[in-house]
């Protein structure tokens, strides 16, 4: 298959941005049932430059193409009831939240055949026993991007990061309450979904104490400022390094040796959703492996689908920092929604830390 | 003498959308703020007004005060160096000649023209440690130094060990500044309107009396703009108490303000009960300075008519 390393912004930021200053709430254009149609909202540049075509083309059913920013953007918009998507990609702790929430559709894996195409391994996550609500549609890691020339060693240790001062005034974490959090207790040689208050004190000081070693919070652009020279190492999403990496062959991306965090993006049809068939059939065509191969050669992240990996160039399998190590893999964790109450916690903790 | 009062139906209307518009778009969501500000999570989706001082308590913990108070001191540092620099470019502009006036104007103006994100982008390109502006002060120091090694005090270390680049992101200094920048326009068009405005022959009279510049600047020309200066001022603090963007990208999150907590409990934390009573509280404050205001605005205009 033809590669053409061609690395859109990240999804995850282009619209954060946008969404921070207000350009938000809009609603699906034409969003109502009929039998020619599906909603489907996704992130940006999150899809194969022609997957929507092709569908249109392959099923009859047009396509109304709707981008979100973030997951608290997804969810805040389906919270006051769903304003007519079939189709949405929350990640893998928003799925939990979603359930909770009683949000989402259970699916019809009988109307999904390509589910064959999936990695055995996905076929039964934590967040989702048995996938009765969600598809895996990529995956990745949250570790260390840093610059070849400007670390002696490898930093292999999340306490390189946030314990130590070794490199102060050149970290840079992410502005994620919740995962800085999880990467503390990470450095600690803790489960990343260990949210006893003893545990939530310990982090909320590891991270006060190294905040003066720390150049940024940065709100999902620790990669900008790697490239830009402003700090060597940033807690970052694997995705968002691999642009770096692009961009300048002196960086490079690595999951410390406590292991980090896994996330997932998933398929999910939420309730309410006007055209749960075209939706299925949706989905079903996203898993084909061919399909699945063009969106993971454009948007470069892990994808779960076996068969459409098959398809895919060793520069794209073999690349660690999109397919982290197995021992990598093994050590590192799927966070688990935690609930409102410890979520609250997290969040007092961290305007404390801000305040301090 | 007509009053538009007088005539109902063209009052109405005129004012009619007017005043729909703000109880739909206002008042209404507004309205559901307040309560949800009274409420409680029952469920992730759910919230429940039940009275509750909660919310509210909550914002007496230290931390939020901690906060609360480093958004009115930031606010207020930058209200000030608006003022300071807005008044002289108003001054410059309302002196100008006709002919260059709307220019001057429209320089003023023009980086409205791009999006608020995008000129914070650029500004982090220019205040970096490897930015334009260290980039223009290490090629300063870099010139001096060879300078003074021409003329043989090369060895002395009068400019310190090395060059040290400015740390400007990140600190305070780095928020104000992004504040200033963004308010700056709407300190300098209120001052500017009110010097427009002002009579010239008044500082002519104070001149041809004796009095020197300064005087002048300070007995006539000052207190006739006030009333611009206090609408700068306003409406310069007001939006600078909210920022949440420019302590985020300029502080790096190392200096946030209120209303990165608030932004927080409406997506991550999920908590809007909370955000909604530090929103208004800050609404609170705000109304507060305008109620302020209002009434030496009546204190004046009563402290004139006895004269």
């Amino acid at each position: 298959m033809k590669n053409n390393k061609r690395l859109p912004i990240s999804r995850r930021k282009f619209l954060a941005g946008a969404a921070a200053v207000g350009i938000s709430f809009k609603l699906p254009k034409d969003a109502f049932a009929a039998d020619g149609k599906v909603n489907f909202y996704n992130w940006d540049t999150y899809i194969g430059e022609t997957t929507i075509e092709d569908f249109e083309k392959a099923s009859g059913i047009e396509v109304q193409y709707d981008l979100f920013a973030d997951n608290d953007e997804l969810f805040a918009k389906l919270r006051g009831g769903n304003p007519g998507y079939d189709l949405i990609v929350p990640t893998n702790d928003y799925v939990e939240r979603m359930l909770v929430a009683d949000m989402l559709l259970p699916l019809d894996h009988s109307k999904i055949p390509n589910m064959k195409n999936i990695e055995p391994g996905f076929l039964d996550p934590a967040f989702d026993p048995g996938r009765k609500y969600s598809m895996p549609y990529m995956w990745g890691s949250i570790g260390v991007g840093y610059r070849k020339s400007a670390v002696k060693e490898l930093p292999t240790s999340w306490n390189d990061l946030l314990n130590s001062d070794k490199y102060s005034g050149r970290i840079a974490l992410m502005s994620e309450p919740q995962t800085v959090m999880q990467m503390a207790l990470k450095a600690m040689g803790k489960s990343l979904n260990e949210w006893s208050d003893e545990n939530i004190a310990a982090a909320e000081k590891m991270i006060s104490d190294q905040k003066k070693h720390v150049v940024a919070f940065a709100p999902d652009n620790g990669q900008d400022l790697l490239l830009a020279g402003e700090v060597d190492l940033a807690m970052e999403w694997n995705g968002d390094i691999l642009q770096a990496m692009d961009e300048d062959d002196d960086i490079a991306y690595l999951v410390p040796d406590e292991g980090g965090l896994l996330w997932e993006d998933t398929l999910c049809i939420p309730k309410g959703a006007p055209n749960v068939e075209n939706a299925h059939a949706l989905i079903n065509f996203l898993l084909d492996a061919e399909v699945g191969a063009a969106i993971a050669d454009f948007v470069y992240y892990a994808t779960p689908n076996a068969a459409a990996k098959a398809l895919m160039s060793e520069e794209y399998t073999g690349n660690s920092a999109i397919f982290p190590s197995a021992e990598a893999t093994a050590k590192s964790e799927v966070s688990i929604y935690p609930g409102q109450d410890i979520t609250r916690k997290i969040d007092e903790a961290w305007t404390r830390i801000k305040a301090s | 003498m007509q009053s538009i009062r007088n005539n109902v139906g063209v009052f109405l209307s005129f004012s009619g959308p007017t005043f729909i518009w703000l109880l739909l778009f206002f008042v209404v969501p507004l309205g559901i703020v307040w309560l949800y500000s009274f409420g409680e999570n029952v469920s992730l989706t759910e919230i429940e007004t039940t009275w509750t001082l909660d919310n509210y308590r909550r914002m007496l913990e230290p931390e939020i005060l901690e906060l609360m108070g480093r958004s009115v001191w930031l606010a207020f540092a930058s209200t000030v160096i608006c003022l300071l620099v807005g008044f002289p470019m108003a001054l410059v502009i309302a002196t100008a000649s006709p002919n260059a006036k709307p220019w001057l104007l429209l320089l003023i103006m023009l980086p409205f023209w791009t999006n608020l994100l995008i000129r914070t982008y650029a500004l982090l390109n220019i205040l970096g440690t490897r930015g334009r502006l260290n980039d223009l002060l290490r090629w300063m120091y870099e010139k001096a130094d060879a300078f003074l090694n021409t003329i043989g005090l090369g060895n002395y270390a009068l400019l310190g060990d090395g060059f040290t680049p400015l740390k400007l992101l990140g600190t305070q200094t780095g928020v104000i500044y992004g504040i200033v920048y963004v308010s700056l326009p709407f300190a300098i068009l209120p001052i500017y309107s009110s010097l427009e405005r002002m009579d010239k022959s008044l500082l002519e009279a104070s001149m041809d009396l004796g009095a020197s510049q300064w005087q002048t600047a300070k007995n006539v020309l000052i207190p006739l703009a006030m009333p611009g200066v206090i609408t700068a001022a306003i409406i310069t603090f007001i939006p600078a108490l909210g920022q949440f963007l420019t302590p985020d990208l300029l502080g790096r999150g190392q200096v946030d303000m209120i209303a990165n907590v608030i932004e927080r409990q409406f997506k991550r934390a999920n908590d809007w009960p909370f955000g909604s009573a530090i929103s208004l509280t800050l609404l609170y404050v705000t109304f507060m300075i305008l109620a302020i205001r209002s009434f030496n605005d009546a204190a004046r205009a009563k402290r004139a008519g006895r004269r």
